[in-house]
């Protein structure tokens, strides 16, 4: 049954676009503080809940750069528009993106949620998004990339900045859904203010033939703190170069980055991660596992620490391997086949609580995982 | 269960020259052993586990042919193992595998009766953590036999189900495993270095392994006393075979 609140985005979302994105992290708006629908080139909804009215603003880009003549100023502010082929094409033309801005003070107990699909054969779709947490305001979000099932082969590249004010905290997790012939270049930028966290959760888990990312999170006021997480899952010939890099400029700043990485099926796996300690009494942690599964299967772990004051701190820990036998054999003797043993191994190493979510937000995305594991 | 003539290699090592033996329902019998002897050997090879070659013998369950069957499909057939040292299994919430063993979904809930088990085995505060990953001795043992006792087997092959475990834990252990004989009518084939567990369980038969062969067969605690006293130099003199009385 359709709920009334279904009615209402069906106005405007097509029933098959909207059953591809439930599967995909999106939820039934009343669970949401705000819901935005981009397909292909344009944007079809964009609404707040009736209980977040007056905490949140969220819109299309375009429109939102109409009605703000001062966002304008953070339009291509945290990366450069002529960063490389690709931020230069989306400058060139834009297909459009949201712009979400979470007022001051405000706390947003539901997440957000943007869903940003292609549904075209062959579609090159150029994304914009602006995220402001204005000071001391708290919110999640979750946004999820995919192309429609019927979809072979597309293109997605997506520009973000965030800019995380004074005291602020936002959780930002990107499920992305691809496939195995689609090319995807994500480009994400975010500038943190004084005591303020930026959470950046990352899960890629279908197959898909090429992503390369490395977002930066330029930490430059005092206390401030950006978290790094990712969960990847490499498999049927996937490649996936996924980094991240934290600039610590702001003194007594913070980065954290934790990946696991498992790869099989001739999946490549590169992961990664940079650390720069700039401002005085700044720390960094940079945590990197990976599984391999077969012999055709490839993972590369790169970590990078750099320090320019005395009293930085920054460490790493890095480990790839192999499942163990033993814990397979165990498993078997508790009524498990191998493949059983082996997805429930692989399942709970992709564990969604390193992400820092609230409960619900991560057995939801737990599901995600167990269903893109067990097929 | 009945093991006949079980010859057995490891890494091409002969470990087990010659093994016989039954197991009828609702008995335990108990198995003696210097180190090295092939305890464990033993219950890996009636197990399934690979790298136990079994070069000649057989072993019968429920009247059909096992010899040639992979663990898991042993496991299915009723043949529960309860190891010595229980791997850690990372990623793995006890809570879960728990359900896995009694063939239950993950969001299914216990039984009250199952809840009873988790709290008398002392675990409820472990549900959530990851198997066996930093439990004590006594801990592992604990979610060990309770996975068992879930899993629900008809022949249970408990590896040392007493080392580095204290009384109170030895207790709830033994007395489990023969509430579940009782009730069940399984059988089982305990391995053990010391004779405490003894007072917990009623165990029909005892017997020693030694040089790859199975002697003795006798009550449980006089093979054990003889144990003590003579070592098991004195078996070794003795080796007194009896395997026509199992």
């Amino acid at each position: 049954m359709v709920s009334l609140d279904e009615s209402k985005i069906l106005k405007k979302v097509p029933r098959h676009v909207l059953m591809e994105a439930y599967g995909v992290g999106v939820a039934r708006e009343e669970e949401r503080a705000g819901t935005f629908f981009h397909v292909d080139q344009s944007t079809l909804y964009s609404s707040v809940n009736e209980l977040f009215k007056g905490k949140i603003e969220l819109m299309d880009i375009r429109e939102a750069l109409q009605r703000y003549e001062w966002l304008s100023d953070y339009m291509w502010n945290a990366i450069q528009k002529s960063s490389d082929f690709f931020t230069k094409k989306v400058a060139e033309d834009l297909s459009g993106g949201y712009f979400l801005r979470i007022l001051p003070g405000a706390e947003v107990l539901f997440p957000l949620q943007s869903c940003l699909m292609i549904t075209q054969e062959g579609m090159e779709q150029r994304i914009h998004n602006i995220i402001i947490a204005e000071e001391n305001s708290k919110a999640h979000l979750i946004t999820s990339c995919l192309q429609h099932s019927a979809v072979r082969k597309a293109t997605h590249i997506g520009v973000t900045e965030v800019y995380v004010k004074r005291g602020a905290y936002l959780n930002s997790t990107m499920v992305h859904q691809w496939g195995d012939e689609t090319v995807v270049r994500p480009r994400s930028a975010s500038i943190i203010e004084e005591d303020g966290t930026f959470v950046s959760n990352y899960i890629c888990l279908r197959p898909v033939m090429d992503v390369q990312m490395y977002p930066v999170a330029y930490c430059r006021g005092k206390g401030s703190k950006v978290i790094f997480n990712s969960i990847l899952y490499g498999h049927r010939g996937s490649f996936i170069d996924a980094g991240s890099k934290a600039v610590l400029d702001g003194s007594e700043s913070r980065a954290e980055m934790i990946s696991r990485a498992v790869t099989r099926e001739g999946s490549k796996i590169i992961v990664r991660g940079s650390i720069e300690g700039n401002g005085r009494e700044c720390r960094g942690h940079l945590e990197c596992k990976g599984l391999i599964l077969d012999d055709e299967s490839f993972i590369q772990s790169i970590p990078e620490l750099i320090a320019r004051s005395k009293s930085v701190e920054i460490t790493h820990e890095a480990a790839i391997g192999r499942i163990s036998e033993k814990e397979i054999l165990y498993l078997m003797t508790r009524k498990l086949s191998k493949e059983q043993a082996t997805s429930l191994i692989v399942r709970g190493f992709m564990d969604a609580s390193i992400m820092g979510l609230p409960e619900a937000l991560t057995a939801e995305i737990s599901r995600i995982i167990e269903i893109a594991t067990k097929s | 269960m009945e093991v006949k003539n079980l010859r057995v290699e490891l890494e091409d090592r002969l470990i087990l020259e010659d093994v016989s033996f039954g197991l009828r329902s609702s008995e335990i019998h108990v198995l003696f052993g210097p180190n090295g002897s092939g305890k464990t050997s033993l219950i890996s090879a009636i197990a399934g586990l690979p790298g136990y070659r079994i070069v000649s013998g057989r072993i019968i369950f429920m009247g059909e042919d096992i010899t040639g069957k992979s663990v898991e499909e042993r496991a299915r057939l009723g043949i529960g193992v309860g190891f010595q040292t229980p791997p850690e299994v990372t990623g793995v919430k006890l809570v879960d595998l728990l359900k896995l063993c009694l063939g239950k979904g993950s969001e299914d809930e216990f039984s009250a009766e199952e809840i009873r088990l988790i709290e008398h085995f002392r675990l409820q505060g472990f549900l959530n953590r990851e198997v066996n990953v930093g439990f004590s001795g006594g801990e592992r043992k604990r979610a060990e036999i309770l996975q068992l006792l879930f899993l629900k087997p008809k022949v249970m092959l408990l590896d040392e189900p007493d080392s580095g475990v204290d009384v109170e834990s030895l207790k709830i252990i033994a007395g489990e495993i023969q509430r579940y004989i009782e009730s069940s009518g399984a059988s089982a084939l305990v391995v053990t270095h010391k004779g405490d567990i003894l007072d917990y369980i009623k165990a029909k038969y005892g017997c020693v392994l030694l040089n790859g062969k199975l002697y003795c067969f006798m009550n449980p605690k006089r093979v054990y006393e003889d144990i003590k006293r003579e070592g098991y130099e004195g078996c070794i003199k003795c080796q007194m075979k009896g395997e026509e009385k199992w």
